[in-house]
């Protein structure tokens, strides 16, 4: 079998994300979503300081390092400064819901347009798995030993409920649990892509990724990990296209 | 040119428009709401970007961005809303990211009060945030001071790849003054290489991040105090008045130094050899006035709008401990030159002056 990866991925690095994370598939469906658009030249990432920053070391992209919290609205700050550049935010799900939920809600009232491409892995990852914004409810976390309870520690966030109504170009929800799922879910990246290049607006796109090392399946050979992610995850978090407001050449 | 009669805040915002500041992101809070106000309409005519944000949390890390992206970048505020700042400022120092900040100063802890203050001192020269930094911190005095110090911020900050903050307050910022505009200039967003924009082919990866992470942390230390030595050695700024043959000297800037100013005068016509030092950088602070003063200096008297004294510890540090330091601070009233001169006689003739 021929391995073909998109020219902006490095080959020689390896990545620091954990085996089985689903951060490595993510970036490099973006990779092929950004080489099948021919952005190269025009494409700038901004991270956060978590895990998804990694990608940082294993792209050739030029990068913003955002404080924590704070990727959605940097990326806001350098899309103002250059329309002409693609620029994508890559929060985890406690970055744009949690520290920066306020930049995530405005950003998406002004219609900033930006991609944000949220990782939502039900735990606060680089930190060490502590109870985020996403953890399901019985979820046992670092910081929820006896699981999530809804009634002491709050009731976990659905972007899809708030932004749902918003008059922004694209909210969808991806996932990597299967072969199927990470094609629909590159589509989806190309999709809200296309948006940003066709100047429609704010998108949103958040992708279900496994966290094998916070879930309590370190070792997980079996993909008790990717049993999670369809028996409970995706069971709370429903995938889908909640919004498209133009639709899109690419679909 | 022609002098045209503005508002200090106005005359601020202008002059960066001036400067090539295409972009602004900020939150209202008095004393500042002018410069926001007023770039909310300027921006449009020269294409800029001009965003009221969520909060100065998302005010100044949307510079950070615009910033990355080449821009120069402004974001102002005041008192409580500067606290917020601070979190965006050390990554800016963090990062080598140019930009420029203004904190309008009022009084007070927590919300404090609107009226003018000093008491950022301390928060606006020992860093303010997080970690090993500290940023070019320029104090105006009167509105023409306001326009040329935001003229002169950003060729700092991109010449050391730092963040410039001036420091006005309120009362700098709100009193109408003549003042002669700068002449206008653009700013290329490509001009540097470390810009942020899509690679080209061939080109290096740039990030914009941490620089001790691309340095390694065993270099970083070198490249960082030879930039503070050099911002050190370069940009200390500062207005000496009568010290040729002052016996005591007043340290004063901002507002407190336009009255410390009049009590010269005052003590001068009372035949009292009183001098000023006016820092204009409060970082650096201007250690060249005070190595340039004669041994006749027998002390000097700290003029400030604060409770606490804030800028005595650097005139005791300027001047070696060598002679007393009195202090003379006012909290919501701005100083008086009468008592000025009073303090000053009364440290000549030995007594201790202390708030
Ligand atoms: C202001 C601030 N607070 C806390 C942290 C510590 N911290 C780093 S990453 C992180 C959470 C990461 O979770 P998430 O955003 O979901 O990303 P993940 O690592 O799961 O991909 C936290 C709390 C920080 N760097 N800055
Ligand atoms: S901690 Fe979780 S999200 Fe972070 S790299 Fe490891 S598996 Fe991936």
């Amino acid at each position: 079998m021929k391995l073909s990866l998109p020219d902006s991925l490095l080959r020689d690095k390896s990545s620091g994300w954990c085996p089985g994370c689903g951060h490595g598939i993510i970036t490099r469906m973006v990779a092929e979503a950004v080489e099948e658009l021919g952005l190269e030249e025009n494409f700038i990432l901004c991270t956060d300081v978590a895990c998804g920053a990694l990608a940082a070391y294993v792209t050739k992209w030029n990068v913003i390092g955002a404080a924590h919290g704070r990727t959605i609205i940097a990326a806001a700050g350098a899309k103002r400064v250059r329309p002409d550049q693609i620029v994508l935010a890559a929060p985890g799900d406690g970055s744009a819901y949690s520290i920066g939920i306020e930049s995530t809600i405005h950003c998406a009232l002004r219609n900033e347009n930006i991609l944000a491409l949220v990782v939502n892995n039900c735990v606060f990852g680089m930190t060490g798995g502590q109870m985020s914004p996403e953890s399901l409810p019985g979820q046992k976390t670092t910081s929820s030993p006896f699981g999530r309870d809804p009634a002491r520690n709050g009731a976990p966030f659905d972007v899809v409920k708030t932004l749902g109504s918003y008059d922004i170009a694209y909210l969808a929800r991806g996932s990597v649990s299967s072969p199927a799922n990470v094609i629909r879910t590159g589509k989806m990246i190309r999709k809200a892509l296309q948006k940003q290049l066709d100047g429609q607006g704010f998108c949103l796109l958040e992708i279900l990724s496994p966290c094998p090392t916070n879930w309590g399946f370190p070792d997980d050979r079996a993909g008790k990990a990717l049993d999670y992610m369809r028996q409970q995850q995706e069971v709370f978090y429903p995938l889908g296209e909640f919004i498209d407001k133009e639709g899109s050449k690419d679909a | 040119m022609e002098k045209v009669l503005m508002k200090g805040n106005e005359a601020f915002a202008e002059a960066c428009i001036r400067a090539g500041c295409r972009f602004f992101s900020g939150y209202p809070i008095t004393p500042q709401t002018e410069v926001l106000e007023y770039m909310s309409w300027r921006m449009e005519q020269v294409g800029g970007q001009f965003i009221q944000t969520e909060s100065e949390l998302a005010g100044i890390n949307m510079v950070f961005g615009a910033a990355a992206a080449g821009a120069r970048a402004l974001t102002t505020s005041s008192g409580p809303g500067f606290s917020l700042k601070q979190e965006g400022i050390s990554y800016l120092c963090g990062t080598d990211l140019p930009a420029v900040i203004a904190d309008v100063m009022r009084i007070g802890s927590a919300l404090g009060e609107i009226f003018q203050g000093q008491g950022d001192y301390w928060q606006l020269t020992r860093g303010g945030g997080h970690g090993d930094y500290r940023t070019v911190v320029l104090a105006p005095a009167s509105v023409q001071e306001n326009a040329d110090l935001a003229y002169i911020a950003f060729d700092i900050a991109e010449k050391y790849r730092h963040p410039v903050i001036i420091a006005s307050d309120a009362a700098i910022g709100q009193m109408v003054e003549p003042v002669e505009l700068p002449p206008m200039r653009e700013h290329d967003i490509d001009r540097y290489d470390w810009v942020i924009r899509g690679r080209k082919p061939g080109e290096e990866q740039r990030r914009m991040k941490n620089v001790f992470y691309r340095m390694g942390a065993d270099k970083y230390p070198a490249f960082l105090l030879d930039k503070y030595r050099r911002m050190e050695e370069n940009e200390q700024r500062w207005e000496s008045l009568a010290v040729e043959d002052a016996e005591l000297v007043l340290v004063a800037y901002g507002i407190s130094s336009r009255v410390s100013k009049e009590a010269v005068k005052l003590a001068r016509s009372r035949g009292i050899p009183l001098g000023l030092i006016r820092p204009i950088s409060l970082w650096p602070f201007p250690q060249k006035a005070f190595d340039a003063l004669g041994g006749q200096v027998k002390g000097f008297l700290c003029v400030e709008m604060s409770i606490l004294g804030q800028m005595v510890d650097d005139v005791v540090l300027a001047c070696g401990n060598r002679v007393p330091v009195g202090f003379y601070g006012e909290f919501s009233q701005v100083p008086e030159p009468e008592i000025i001169v009073e303090r000053a006689a009364a440290m000549l003739n030995g007594k201790e002056v202390q708030a």
